[in-house]
Parts: C-alpha cells; sequence; structure tokens
C-alpha cells in the first residue's frame, strides 16, 4: 500500500493599504482600542453602502500578476451570506464565480506549485471572550471587536500539489517573501496579516483519500507541525483500517494536537449572488500594464541573476534574498562597488551580525554603501588588515563615521615595517619559550599560537603576511 | 412666496402643523413627528434667507419616509426590530435638501421594510387614505403620499422598489416619480432590494416634483451605483407648452378586460387629453410583461434576505437575550419582524440557497433583462410610454391583507419599470364614480426625466386635476 499526503493551501494575506476595502477608515487594527477604526460602511448599519478601494484592487492585481496569474478582465464581487456576530452585515462581500486571477504558479525549489485562484474579499472582525485562555469554553458572555472589519484581504487558492509539511512551510515562505517584495503585503503572521489553512488527505495507491481542513496555524513551524501531526493521524486512521471523516479541524499549539472543529453535517450554504450595491469591474489593458511597469524584479529572477552574472552559490543567494531590503541593498553595494563575491561576505556576515545587535532596519541602511566601499580600499591599499577592517565597519556603522577617519584617528594602519615587527617577534619568542620549545620539536600548532601573540602585542595592527614571513625566519634561526 | 418674503418659515410650520393637529389622529401618516427641530430649523433658515442665501427649498417643510436615515432621529422602517435606531449619519438625499433648506418635519409610515403595497404592515398601525379613510393609502410608502395629499406636508420622499412611490401617489392623487436607477444616491436608504431601490420625490404638483428631483439628483461618491451625469434644469420642463411631435404608446398588454373600469376610464381620458396637446397616442407591445411580477418577487426578495440578515441583535435594534447565540438570532428575528417580512425572507433565503439559485434567481436575472429588453424595443418607436399605474383605485384597508398574491397585483404596473431600471412618474388622471384618485402612469428612457416632467406637466395642466385636494384643499 502507497500513502502520499496531498495538500492544498488557502492563503489569506492582509493588503498594505492606508484605508479599508469599502470605506476610508484606517486599516492599521493592531494594538487598537477595540470598536475605535469603525464607520456606518464597516459596520454594516443600514442604509451604508460600500465603495471600492481602488489601491486594494491595484495590489491585488500586483499580487495575481506575480503569482503568473490569467487575470479576468471581466470580474465582480458576490455577497457570501452567513451568521456570526462579528460579521455585521451578515454577509462577506467577496469575490466567487471571477476572481481575479486563475490557473497561476509559484515555484518553490524549483518545483511549481500550481495557484488555482486569488481573489479579493473584506475581512471579518473578532471575538473577545472574557476568560483566562481568551477561549470560548467557560465564557459567561464575549465581547466583539469590529475594528478589523473591511481591511482588505486577498485569498490564495493552490492546486492540491503540494507533499509534505516541509514543502508547505516552503511555499508559505516563498509566498511571503514574494508578497512583501512587491509592496503587497507586509506578511506579518503574528499580527493575523498572513493566514494560513490547509486542507489534507492521503492518497491511498494513487486514489485519492477524504480531506479535512486545518485551521488556526500562525506560524512557520505550526504549519509544519500541524501538517505533519495531521498526516500521521490519518495514515495510522488509515492503517488501523479506520475511515478518515470530512471536517474542519483546529491546530492546538501548545498541545501539538489538532482537534474537530465542525463537521460535514453543518456544511455552510453561503447563498453567493452578485453584490447589487456594487458595479461590476472591468480591468483594463493600461492598469495592469501600469501594475507591470512598477513591478520590481521578483525574487525568483534575482536569485538567477546573481546566480548567473555574480557566480554567487544557492547557500549565499538564498541568504540576501531572505528579505527584499536586503538584496536591495546588496544589488546597490555591488552597483557602487562592484566585486560581489566580497560583498556578499560582507554583508552576510558582517552586516547582519551589526543589524542584529543593532536592531537596525535594513531599508534604512544604504547610508552602509560608502563605508563598504572604503573598507575594501582600505584593505586593497594595505593600510588596514582584514581584522582591523571587521571592527572599524562595525564602528562605522554603529557611530555612522567613515572608516578612514576612524582609521586615522584611533592610529590603526597596518604595521609592515619589517624591523618593527621583528622587534616583537623577537619579545614574543622570548617570552614564550615553551612553545618555541613545542615547534621545535615538531609540534606545528605553536606556531599559529606565536603568530597570535606577535598580533597581540602589536595590537592587531601588524600586517600578517610580514609576521608571518619574520617569525619563519627567527624560529628557523633559532633551530 | 418665500423668495418674495411674504411668508417667513414658522408661517408655513404653523399652518403645516396645525393641519397635522387636524387630520393625523385619523390618518397616522407619521411615525415620528419633529416639531421642535422643526421650529430650530426654521429659525436657522429664515436667517439665512434675510441674508440673501439662495436656497432652492429653502423653508420649505418636507416628511421623509422613515426607511431613509436621519442623523439623530429615530429610523425604523415601521419594524419593531429597529425600534431604538437612531443613525449617526443622514442618508445623501436627507443631507442635500437640509442643505437646500428644507425643514424636515417627520417621519413618515411604511409598510415594514418597505414591503408592502397598502401601508397596512407597519408595527406602528396602517396609515389611511385622506380621501377615504376606510381604504389604504398605498404603499410601501402610504405615510409620504397620504401626508402631501392631506396637507400635513408640502414635500415628501419615498422610495420605489417595485412601485411604492407611485402607487400610493396614485392612490392619494399626488405626484410620485421613480427616477431612473442611479440618478439618486441610494446612500442611507435602508436596503430592501438593492438593484431596484430608488428614492423619488412625492409631490402635489409637477413643478415641486422638478424643484425637489433637482435637489436630490446627481453623482454621490458614496453610492457606487449612483450615475456621474449632468444634470438638466427641470423646472424648465414644466414651462412647455404642447407635447407636438411626442409619441406616447400604450403597452396592449397593460389594457386587459380585468382592468377595473373606473381605471380603464382614466386611461381613456387621458389619452384623449394627451391627443388635445398635440402628442400621436399608439399601441405598443411589451411582451414580457406578465413575468414581471414573478420575476420581481424572486429578485427582491433574494436581495432581501440579504439585506436584512444584518437585523440580528448584536449591534443595534431589538434584541431578545436567549441561551445561545443561536437562540438569541433566532428570538430577535422572530419577534421583531413582521409576517410579510418573514415571508419574503424566507422566499429570499430558499430562491438563492444551492441547488435552487439557476432555477429561480439565475432565471429571474434572465427575464429581468427580455423585460428591459422590451422597453429598449419600445423606445426605439415611441417617446414615452402610457399605462395606468395601478389597476385598481385605493382599496379598503383588510381587504387583501389575507391574501398576498393579490396584494402583489396591485403593483403589476409599476414592477416593470423597476426591473428596467427607467423612470416613471405618476400623476392624477382623475376619479373613480366614489371620488378616488386614480393615477397614470408615463413611463421613459432612462435618464430622459426632463421629458417625464414635461409630458406630466403639459397634462396637468391641460387638466388641473392636481388642484383637486380631500377635505376641499
Amino acid at each position: 500500500m502507497e500513502l502520499k499526503p496531498v495538500i492544498g493551501l488557502e492563503i489569506h494575506c492582509q493588503l498594505l493599504t492606508r484605508t479599508k476595502l469599502f470605506c476610508s477608515c484606517p486599516t492599521d487594527y493592531v494594538g487598537r482600542e477595540p470598536n475605535t477604526i469603525v464607520c456606518p460602511v464597516c459596520l454594516g448599519l443600514p442604509g451604508s453602502l460600500p465603495v471600492l478601494n481602488k489601491e486594494a484592487l491595484k495590489l491585488a492585481l500586483r499580487a495575481a500578476i506575480a503569482l503568473n496569474c490569467n487575470i479576468l478582465r471581466k470580474t465582480r464581487f458576490h455577497r457570501k451570506n452567513y451568521f456570526y456576530p462579528d460579521l455585521p452585515k451578515a454577509y462577506q462581500i467577496s469575490q466567487y464565480d471571477i476572481p481575479l486571477g486563475v490557473h497561476g504558479y509559484l515555484e518553490v525549489n524549483g518545483k511549481k506549485v500550481r495557484i488555482r485562484r486569488i481573489h479579493m474579499e473584506e475581512d471579518a472582525g473578532k471575538l473577545v471572550h472574557p476568560t483566562k485562555t481568551g477561549r470560548l469554553e467557560g465564557a459567561q458572555y464575549s465581547l466583539v471587536d469590529f475594528n478589523r472589519c473591511g481591511v482588505p484581504l486577498i485569498e490564495i487558492v493552490t492546486e492540491p500539489d503540494i507533499s509534505s509539511p516541509e514543502e508547505a512551510k516552503a511555499f508559505v515562505m516563498e509566498l511571503r517573501s514574494l508578497v512583501q517584495h512587491i509592496g503587497v503585503s507586509d506578511g506579518n503572521m503574528e499580527e493575523g496579516s498572513l493566514r494560513c489553512d490547509a486542507n489534507i488527505s492521503i492518497s491511498v495507491d494513487g486514489k485519492w483519500g477524504t480531506k479535512t481542513e486545518i485551521k488556526n496555524m500562525n506560524s512557520f513551524k505550526a504549519i509544519e507541525r500541524a501538517l505533519a501531526y495531521e498526516i500521521r493521524r490519518q495514515i495510522d486512521t488509515i492503517l488501523s483500517g479506520g475511515e478518515v471523516v470530512q471536517e474542519t479541524r483546529h491546530w492546538d499549539d501548545s498541545r501539538g494536537i489538532t482537534t474537530s472543529l465542525r463537521g460535514k453535517e453543518e456544511a455552510h450554504d453561503y447563498r453567493y449572488f452578485p453584490e447589487p450595491d456594487l458595479l461590476p469591474l472591468t480591468i483594463t489593458d493600461e492598469l495592469i500594464s501600469e501594475i507591470r511597469a512598477t513591478m520590481p524584479e521578483l525574487p525568483k529572477a534575482r536569485r538567477e541573476r546573481w546566480k548567473r552574472d555574480y557566480g554567487l552559490g544557492d547557500y549565499e543567494v538564498s541568504v540576501l534574498s531572505s528579505s527584499k531590503p536586503l538584496g536591495d541593498l546588496f544589488d546597490t553595494c555591488v552597483r557602487e562597488i562592484g566585486r560581489p563575491k566580497e560583498v556578499s561576505n560582507w554583508l552576510q556576515v558582517e552586516f547582519l551580525r551589526i543589524v542584529d545587535e543593532l536592531n537596525l532596519r535594513i531599508e534604512e541602511s544604504v547610508f552602509v554603501v560608502p563605508y563598504l566601499k572604503e573598507i575594501l580600499e582600505l584593505l586593497d591599499n594595505g593600510v588596514i588588515n582584514a581584522q582591523i577592517a571587521k571592527s572599524v565597519f562595525e564602528e562605522a556603522v554603529r557611530l555612522r563615521r567613515f572608516p578612514h577617519e576612524i582609521v586615522k584617528s584611533k592610529g590603526l594602519e597596518q604595521v609592515s615595517d619589517e624591523s618593527a615587527i621583528r622587534e616583537a617577534v623577537k619579545s614574543v619568542l622570548a617570552e614564550n619559550q615553551d612553545a618555541v620549545h613545542s615547534y621545535l620539536s615538531g609540534k606545528d600548532k605553536a606556531f599559529n599560537f606565536l603568530l597570535g601573540q606577535v598580533m597581540r602585542v602589536t595590537k592587531g595592527k601588524a600586517n600578517p603576511a610580514v609576521v608571518r614571513k619574520v617569525l619563519e625566519e627567527e624560529l628557523k634561526a633559532l633551530s | 412666496m418665500i423668495d418674495k418674503k411674504e411668508i417667513i418659515p414658522e408661517d408655513i410650520l404653523d399652518s403645516i402643523f396645525r393641519r397635522i393637529d387636524e387630520v393625523e389622529r385619523d390618518l397616522h401618516s407619521y411615525i415620528t413627528i419633529l416639531k421642535e427641530e422643526a421650529y430650530d430649523q426654521a429659525k436657522i433658515i429664515r436667517g439665512r434667507l434675510e441674508k440673501g442665501e439662495d436656497l432652492p427649498l429653502g423653508g420649505i417643510p418636507i416628511a421623509i419616509k422613515d426607511i431613509i436615515c436621519t442623523k439623530g432621529v429615530e429610523t425604523t422602517c415601521a419594524s419593531k426590530i429597529l425600534k431604538g435606531f437612531y443613525p449617526p449619519y443622514d442618508a445623501t438625499v436627507v443631507n442635500r435638501v437640509k442643505k437646500a433648506g428644507a425643514i424636515i418635519i417627520g417621519k413618515t409610515n411604511l409598510d415594514e421594510f418597505a414591503m408592502g403595497s397598502s401601508t397596512e404592515n407597519s408595527a406602528f398601525g396602517p396609515t389611511r387614505n385622506p380621501w377615504c379613510l376606510e381604504r389604504v393609502p398605498g404603499g410601501s410608502s402610504g405615510g409620504s403620499a397620504a401626508a402631501v395629499a392631506a396637507g400635513e406636508t408640502i414635500l415628501s420622499l419615498g422610495s420605489d422598489t417595485g412601485g411604492s412611490v407611485r402607487q400610493p401617489a396614485s392612490f392619494c392623487g399626488i405626484v410620485g416619480l421613480k427616477p431612473t436607477y442611479g440618478l439618486v444616491s441610494r446612500y442611507g436608504l435602508i436596503a430592501y432590494a438593492s438593484s431596484l431601490d430608488q428614492i423619488g420625490p412625492m409631490t402635489k404638483d409637477v413643478k415641486d416634483c422638478a424643484l425637489l428631483l433637482q435637489v436630490i439628483a446627481g453623482k454621490d461618491d458614496m453610492d457606487s451605483t449612483s450615475l456621474n451625469v449632468s444634470l438638466p434644469n427641470y423646472l424648465d420642463a414644466c414651462e412647455a407648452g404642447d407635447l407636438r411631435g411626442i409619441k406616447l404608446g400604450i403597452p396592449k398588454e397593460y389594457i386587459s378586460e380585468a382592468l377595473d373600469p373606473s381605471v380603464a376610464k382614466v386611461v381613456e381620458e387621458a389619452k384623449r387629453a394627451f391627443e388635445r396637446l398635440g402628442a400621436k397616442i399608439c399601441e405598443i407591445s411589451l411582451p414580457h410583461t406578465e413575468y414581471a411580477l414573478p420575476t420581481y418577487y424572486i429578485i427582491a426578495p433574494a436581495e432581501a434576505s440579504s439585506n436584512l440578515a444584518r437585523y440580528d441583535g448584536v449591534q443595534y435594534g431589538l434584541r431578545i437575550k436567549g441561551e445561545s447565540l443561536r437562540e438569541m438570532y433566532l428570538e430577535t428575528r422572530t419577534n421583531g419582524f413582521g409576517d410579510e417580512v418573514k415571508r419574503r425572507i424566507m422566499i429570499g433565503t430558499y430562491v438563492l440557497s444551492a441547488g435552487y439559485y439557476d432555477a429561480f434567481y439565475l432565471k429571474a436575472l434572465k427575464v429581468r433583462r427580455l423585460v428591459k429588453m422590451d422597453f429598449d424595443e419600445a423606445f426605439k418607436v415611441v417617446d414615452y410610454i402610457l399605462t395606468p399605474t395601478s389597476p385598481t383605485p385605493a382599496f379598503r384597508i383588510g381587504e387583501k391583507v389575507e391574501d398576498p398574491l393579490l396584494m402583489y397585483l396591485s403593483d403589476i404596473f409599476t414592477v416593470p419599470v423597476n426591473l428596467a431600471g427607467i423612470p416613471a412618474i405618476s400623476i392624477n388622471g382623475g376619479f373613480s364614480q366614489e371620488g378616488l384618485p386614480i393615477g397614470i402612469q408615463i413611463m421613459g428612457r432612462a435618464l430622459d426625466e426632463f421629458g417625464l416632467l414635461k409630458v406630466a406637466s403639459a397634462f396637468e395642466r391641460e387638466t388641473e386635476l392636481h388642484a383637486y385636494r380631500p377635505y376641499g384643499r
């Protein structure tokens, strides 16, 4: 019996607009007092009417284009009717029969995951349960926060092309990187601007199985764990002769399990019908070419260019493309300085460490470009050695000072003067007789220790190549 | 008169409120009367008029159907479920009439959520016809119609989803206009059936109708379906001398033997009046007329079932507590809605549900297109279409309450207009033997309100029928 997991994902992404999908209320609900960014329209008060936010449409189209979708030129909104306290109109305005885009794909680690559709919809509010755990159980009453109502979302639905939890995680990461890259969403999973549901089934000898839907996975790790758990659960059910039930399941991150949320018997009839308060939309060629014209190079193309033009390896490329600002900085540096290999090294090792320590925002770090340029020049000209260069770079970034000034004011110029170095070598040898003996008795490791000592007494400024040469000469003289 | 400073706004209010004191107990045109607020407004308006401000409706009292939102004033839709709903905003039309200097004197009675043809389906009790208190004023804008007819206001606003402005205008002997869909903003009009609803003026004569339309028409950024068109001066339409060169069609499908003889007689007389004015009358055909009513009773309830789903007791209006969320919803909606509203919600839910959508809703949309094409074809041949507004004069209170299908038939001549989105006006065409007014309806091409007003105004001058008022006013 051959058992294979079959996974499809549904991802909701909050669009990076200032205002909501159908009114002019702000969208930044995180951290706001409940019900403070609402108006008659997003509260669905009687008599209010929706007016489409054109910016949201542009961002959604941007995502559809970046995901290689066919853009449908005539599109429209539908009403999805259901009762829930956080849904003030008792219907959600969404796209149904004619989404914005269909038949796209996203390449993840060389595999094309097909996108079935991408459409726009408004977000609902949220219920707050006044219990210690924040969960519904045991709550005497519930409160509704409508701040999130009407926030613009896109929903991206994949075909069931994903075959492992790792692949699912990689897909969501790649998708997040893409939407961030093109400025469509901030993709923040913790704050809920990127939410992922998964449909999972196990195919037995190529025959499709019953699927379950998993909700509430709000981190990359949770996606991986939840899917792994659910796959195991379904396989165990099948192997023990049981049957997988079609249902919606909730991922409980603290317990590491999925639990049944609602069964099929409560399957909804959403009574979709065309939203009469909004006119059908015509997506013009002009709009599409306007969006294409402002589309940045997409992450995949960029990675390929780096490999092709700069000879960078897979690992380097993946680090540099982990965020758009870092990739942008890299491209700027290479444009200004050249030497992609070295620049890549400096950014990945030194720069990222400093960013981490100083809590810098990469997108505000273009000032680094001339510093790095100078550092490389100082190295080229032998003014400083590699060790000093690292500390000077760090200080330059920290204090926003030019490296040559730091070198000058601290007297960090490299010492290549042989007689001064020979003096230092001699005194080190005199003070470290044990090491000298073990070197002379054939233990090569002692050489590096002595070399380090010389660098120490010269405060790191000595030219390592000269030190090595003199040290070898002096030791030879002793043998 | 106000312009000539012969009368000040307070004097008009005095006479209107005196009239309300006399007749309102019998008629029940209003759900809310705003006497104090009106006098406060009048003072402000008088000041602005004295400063020479140009206010097209300066100081003129207006009554608003209680399905149109008024900021800070209870707006009930004549439903228990909205008791205590004070909208935090004005409908666009309310904004516009206020800006034009009109004084809102009250909110008028209606069939609950505008569902009905008699204003008997109001949670606050029926309105009576000022021409005969035993009879209905029509619906659903019966309160607005009765108030104008009885002199309880000068202007009023109604809403027309399937004839709710024109049919009560007909029953009460006044002028009622359903504008082209999209000409008047729906923002703040509490939705019954969004793709059919349109706010319309209800007035004692055509000139007032033109004046009020001028104020409320025009693009509104708050309503995506509102049309961006330049407006003619509608008042100029009322200056027309004759109707020479105009072709009026009478659809044969509207004039059957089933038509009430008094209505048939009025249409016949109207025809002759139009001929005297120089118009050419001819017979036309609107072959899909018989499907209009069933189509309407699929589309309107479908949209209503969705539009009315928001009344769930969570945010505003009535809430009846329950042990669970589901029970709270059930109790609130069971107690909050009247029978007719429940009936239409159930029909709408049914026709939209999976498995029935194609057979009912989708098919209805297709028929709707055919009805519209009928009009397109007709308007290639004629300029306007003349029909009765309603198959009968005002019927007796209680007469049709028990038979919804019979009640639905009173909108049979008005409904096709809403399905097609075109404009139509109802004006008084004459009287029955019992002295009840009988309206005639003139339909026009989309956005030809100017032409409708011109035709209606010429007829009015020719017949002087608009001068008849109940109670001799």
